[in-house]
Order: structure tokens, then sequence, then C-alpha cells
């Protein structure tokens, strides 16, 4: 028994040499951000008299505290260094951006994810017969592979002769890239929920004056300073309908003249021109319609009673609420995605 | 009018990088701060924004300039300073007539302004003053919050967030023992003062596993007191502290670890078909040939009766 005596004794010694570890108080410790919280009361006296001190012992305290319940922790080794893995810290910070959103689909992933369509993984490099080697499907030496498979074209058999295949090719090459933009440009717009112009712009060869005006109003309108410096046609008006989405074009009611006498012109002015409202001739058509009703006068007196039969019973069948077949309904919308994408340029960058 | 919003693309691969390193990430880095003066600086404030500077180290930007520019009448050329040099948080030293060694310290989300606070620095020893080690750049510091009135009002709790947003660096999964040797200690006291202290911790054999701590002053000390406050709408700063799904931590059902540290799992079984089991063959239970011929039989006329009645059907 003598044994274990002495080597508590010797224990007990050993541990009189060195400070105690120990803490008796409560505080809130949040291991996970190195963090220690001591709620209790300050002694007042102390903090007056020699504060530093103080605060010294009081620090000391919190931080053996909170290293005893470090020291509990698993510990690990790695390349001669003790690690200690700390848990998830519970006091929250806020963060320094939102959290990330996930990237809404673009128009052809929503319609792929629909239908069920999966990528299909092309290799880049494909054999080509008529060159007797390996082409790249994008990327270095694409272009010029292909430059040198199209030496040369063949006419289609109706086309012109005298048109440059070539030249078509490229063309029909830039049309596509700028589609391709358009298409990027507008699925961003979608994403950011951007107002975009309703209508796009038309091929002008076969546009109606109101679409043509409308362009010509947007296009105005999309300079830096908003269309400000850009000089009027005479008679040129303003489209109807695009002041949303042309900041420039804005119909605004004048205000009233302030002095009387600009008032009284205004008003006389406006008197003038009802008062000497006269009923506009146009001599030609005038012309032309009398020349018709004589000759229909005529025809009539040769024919007799039968074209009266015929005039009612074509008027019977046309009827009178037909709806009204719009203009160029049939017309080809030809879109020049190239013209277009300047639009979107002006609204975007 | 309609709000032209700019489409920013990347013309080289670098910088394309840059702008995906702008963009929010679900793990934020450690939160950068920038040192800057107002209209004037004192000597006194010079000497503060030097040692915060070399405390928070790497991830920190000084501007020596001297701004025009007083935050709590327009916030926005310290915000155009925080998003240009990509810092969330901002620690601005001015000294004026009316206010004498001010500093604000404040922080951004999503690069407008969240909160601020402004305080007066009432005495500073600074870090050269005291002869010690200094402690090795980038160490995590232990924070120690010491009083009652931390909690107890609006502004005192939002400087605390503050401080520990500046002082903390970044949240780590794991620590070296012997690398925690800094502490950093706020005090409120109830007069309203504010009390930082910095220590080295020195670690003392205790006859334990778990060292006795010693602790010797480091600076820089630094006595505070409140001044003017900026603090942000509940529903911005809960929208600031929102944490992304990807970091909640999901429970896993049926799994338990008991006290010997064995984990333990629970299977959900399916009700069991004891009807169709297939047991023990055995030659008593085997259909007799007679049997095997009748059912077949039943079978083919089954069959044939089908079949006519289609042909009946194709016919009619």
């Amino acid at each position: 028994m003598d044994v274990v005596k002495d080597v508590l004794e010797k224990s007990a010694k050993e541990a009189d040499k060195y400070k105690s570890v120990e803490v008796n108080k409560l505080i809130d410790i949040d291991v996970g951000a190195l963090l220690a919280i001591d709620s209790n009361p300050l002694d007042s006296k102390a903090l007056r008299s020699s504060p530093n001190d103080y605060l010294l012992k009081l620090t000391r305290d919190n931080v053996q505290l909170m290293y005893n319940q470090i020291w509990e922790l698993p510990t690990e080794r790695i390349e001669e260094a003790i690690v200690v893995k700390l848990p998830k810290p519970k006091y929250s910070l806020p963060r320094a951006k939102p959290v990330p959103k996930p990237r809404s689909l673009t128009k052809w992933e929503q319609f792929a994810k629909a239908k069920g369509i999966v990528k299909k993984k092309r290799t880049k490099l494909t054999w080509d017969d008529q060159l007797k080697k390996w082409i790249p499907l994008y990327g270095f030496k694409r272009a010029a592979a292909q430059k040198e498979k199209d030496w040369v074209l063949e006419v289609p058999q109706n086309a012109n002769p005298m048109e440059d295949q070539f030249a078509k090719k490229v063309e029909a090459k830039s049309e596509r890239v700028a589609k391709n933009e358009l298409q990027r440009l507008h699925n961003i717009a979608k994403a950011k929920h951007v107002k975009i112009p309703r209508f796009g712009l038309t091929n002008p060869d076969v546009s109606s004056a109101k679409e043509l005006q409308a362009a010509v109003t947007v296009a105005k309108s999309s300079t830096a300073s908003l269309g400000k410096f850009q000089e009027k046609l005479p008679k040129e008006k303003e489209a109807r309908g695009v002041g949303a989405i042309t900041p420039g074009a804005t119909r605004k009611r004048k205000l009233p003249p302030v002095s009387g006498s600009d008032e009284k012109t205004q008003n006389l002015n406006i008197v003038e021109t009802v008062l000497n409202k006269r009923p506009k001739i146009d001599m030609e058509k005038a012309v032309a319609r009398h020349m018709n009703d004589e000759q229909l006068q005529r025809s009539e007196e040769k024919k007799g009673e039968r074209p009266k039969r015929l005039r009612k019973s074509h008027g019977s069948s046309t009827g009178g609420g037909g709806r009204k077949k719009p203009k160029n309904s049939n017309r080809p919308r030809k879109v020049l995605y190239s013209l277009e994408l300047r639009v979107y340029f002006y609204l975007f960058i | 009018m309609v709000v032209i919003q700019r489409v920013v693309k990347a013309t080289t691969r670098k910088g394309k990088k840059v702008l995906i390193k702008k963009e929010p990430q679900v793990n934020e880095g450690p939160k950068r701060a920038l040192f800057l003066q107002g209209r004037r600086s004192s000597d006194k404030l010079r000497r503060l924004t030097k040692d915060l500077f070399d405390i928070k180290k790497p991830d920190a930007q000084l501007l020596n300039k001297k701004n025009d520019i007083t935050v709590f009448e327009d916030a926005t050329p310290v915000e155009r300073f925080c998003r240009k040099f990509e810092t969330p948080l901002f620690v601005m030293s001015s000294h004026s007539k009316k206010r004498p060694d001010n500093l604000v310290i404040g922080r951004m989300y999503n690069y407008s302004l969240l909160d601020m606070i402004e305080l007066h620095v009432e005495n500073i020893e600074c870090m050269r003053e005291f002869a010690c080690q200094k402690i090795v750049l980038g160490t995590k510091p232990s924070l120690v919050f010491n009083g009652p009135t931390w909690e107890e009002t609006e502004e005192l709790k939002h400087l605390k967030s503050l401080f520990i947003d500046i002082f903390h660096r970044e949240e780590v999964e794991s620590v070296r023992l012997q690398g925690l040797e800094h502490t950093i200690s706020f005090t409120a006291t109830p007069e309203g003062k504010i009390l930082i202290r910095s220590f080295n911790v020195l670690m003392k054999k205790s006859g334990t596993r778990v060292p006795r701590l010693e602790l010797e002053e480091m600076g820089p000390r630094i006595d505070l007191t409140l001044r003017r406050s900026k603090l942000p709408s509940e529903d911005l700063m809960k929208e600031a502290l929102r944490k992304p799904k990807e970091l909640k931590v999901t429970k896993k059902k049926n799994i338990s670890v008991d006290g010997l540290g064995t984990t333990h799992g629970r299977i959900h079984v399916g009700k069991q078909e004891i009807q169709k089991i297939q047991t023990r063959k055995m030659k008593g239970l085997k259909k007799t040939p007679e049997e095997i011929k009748m059912k077949r039989a039943a079978k083919r006329s089954a069959d044939n009766n089908n079949v006519n009645k289609i042909k009946k059907q194709k016919l009619g």
C-alpha cells in the first residue's frame, strides 16, 4: 500500500507546483466561432482602480474556460501538428452578398427539359472523306478546313446565275450568328425580367408604314441622350403605343400658354383653320370617277335589265357583317436578325 | 422610363474568371475590410488605423489619401469604394472640431450599406508601445465579450456583431491547437465605455492535458465611447442573415450513435407476402399428370372462346 500512497503524494505535489486550470464561472461559449460571452456583472471597484489588471484577469479566466472546452474536442494529427475539429458556429453573421439563385433555364433548355431531349456528346474530330483528313467540329483549323472544302460552289438550278454564291453563304452565316446572339440576349432579358420591344424590325422592303414609323421612333430614341438631338423631318410624327419602350418618345400634352396674347393667337389659328375648311378636290380622282360612272351608265343601257339582277345577287352573297381581312396577312414575315440585334444593343449596352 | 440594365460580357478568359468570382457564392470567404480616412485625420487615429490594419491583414485594404466623405450624410462614396475593392467591411477615421477622433465601422450587404456605428476614440496605446512578441500574420483570434451591457441595447448588439465580423476572420472547420495564441477582449462598462484589449496567449504546464493559460498584453489598447449609429431594418437584416440551402444540415433519419460511439441504423423492411413464398419442394405436393392435363384443357378452351369472340366482332 505504501507504493500507492507514494505515487498519490507525488502526483499531488506535482499538481501543487503548477497553477490550476479550473475556473468556477458560467459563461456562454461558442466553440465553433472561438467566441466567449461573459454576461456576468463586472466588478466596478476593480475596474475603476486598476482597469488593465482587472481586464487581464477577467479575460484570462474566460479564455481558460473556452480552451478547456476546445481541448475536449476530438483531435487529429496532420503533419506533426495537432489539429482540433471545431463544431459549426452558433453565432450567425450577415452575408456579404445575397444567397446565389439558381440560373434560370434558357428557352431551349426549357423546351428540351419538357421534351426529354438530352444533349448528345459528339467527338470533336470527324473524318472527312472529301479532304481525306480529320476535321475539328469547331475551333482551331475548322474554318480553314471549311474554306478548303468550299473552293467551288454549285449554283442552284433556278437561281440567278450572276448571284455570288460565296457572298450569299457569308451573309447566311452572319445572319445565323446574329440570330444566336439575339436569342442569347432574349434569354438574359427573360431571366432578369427586362422589358423588351414587342415587335421586331421587319424587313424594310415589306414593312407597313406603321411598323416603319414605330421602328424609326425607337431607333431615334436609342442614342445616349435619348434622341434629344435627333433632327425631325418635316411633318414627321412619333409612333403611337411605343412610349413604354422608348424613353425619349413621349406624346405629352404641352402646357397652355402663359401670356394672354399667345393664347389669343393660338385660339385665332384654330378658328381660322376651322372656318377656312373646304372640301379638298382631287381633280384626277374626280375625273376618273366621273368617267367610270358614265361608262357604267352606258353599259347598263346596252344590256337592259340583266346587270341589275346580277348586282343584287352579288350584294346578297357578300353580306354585311364579315370581318375585315387584314392587309398583307399572307405576306412572308422575313426578319433580319442582324437589324433587330442592332436595336437590342441599344437597349442593353 | 425603362431601366436600362447593362449586361457585362467578359471579353477574355481571365476577365470572365474575375466576374464569376464577384458573383454571389454559397461559401463566402473571409470578409475583407477597407480602411480609409475622412476629411481630416489625427495622429491618434492614424496609429489606431495602422494597428487595426495589421491585425486584419491580409484581408484588408488601406487607403492613405484623405476623402471628402461624411458617411452619415451620404454613404454612397463609401459604397462605391467598397464595390471597387470588394470589401464588405469598412473602417473610416475622421477628425473634426465637432467630432474629434471619430471612428466609423460599418458593413455592406450586396454593395449597399447594412449598418454602421460611430465611435469616439478616447484613448489609444498602440502595438508598438508594448514590448512583447507579436502574433503571426493571419492568426485566428479567440474573442471574448465581457459585461452584461452587450445584450442590453440594439446598438451594442450590432456593435458586437460588427466586432466579431471584423476580427473573427473566417469560419473554419479545424484549428491547430498551438496556433490559438491571440485573444481580443471587448468589455462594455456600465458607464458606457467600450474597452478593447488584445493579448498574447501563453500556454504553461498544468499537470493535466489542458494547458494553464497566461495572458500578456500585446496591444492595441483602445477605449471607445458610442456616438451616432445607423442600424438596418429588420427585413434587411433577416435577408442578410439567410443561410443558403446547401449549407443547411439535414438530419439523417433512423441513424443513432450509442454511448460507446457505435452507429446503429434501423432498416425498414416492407410487409412480407407469406402466401407467395417458395417453400421447400416436396413430392407429395406435386401435381399429378391428370391434374396438369385438366388445367391445360381448361386454358385452351378459354383461349378458343376468346378467339371466336374477336372473329365475330370483326365480321359483325
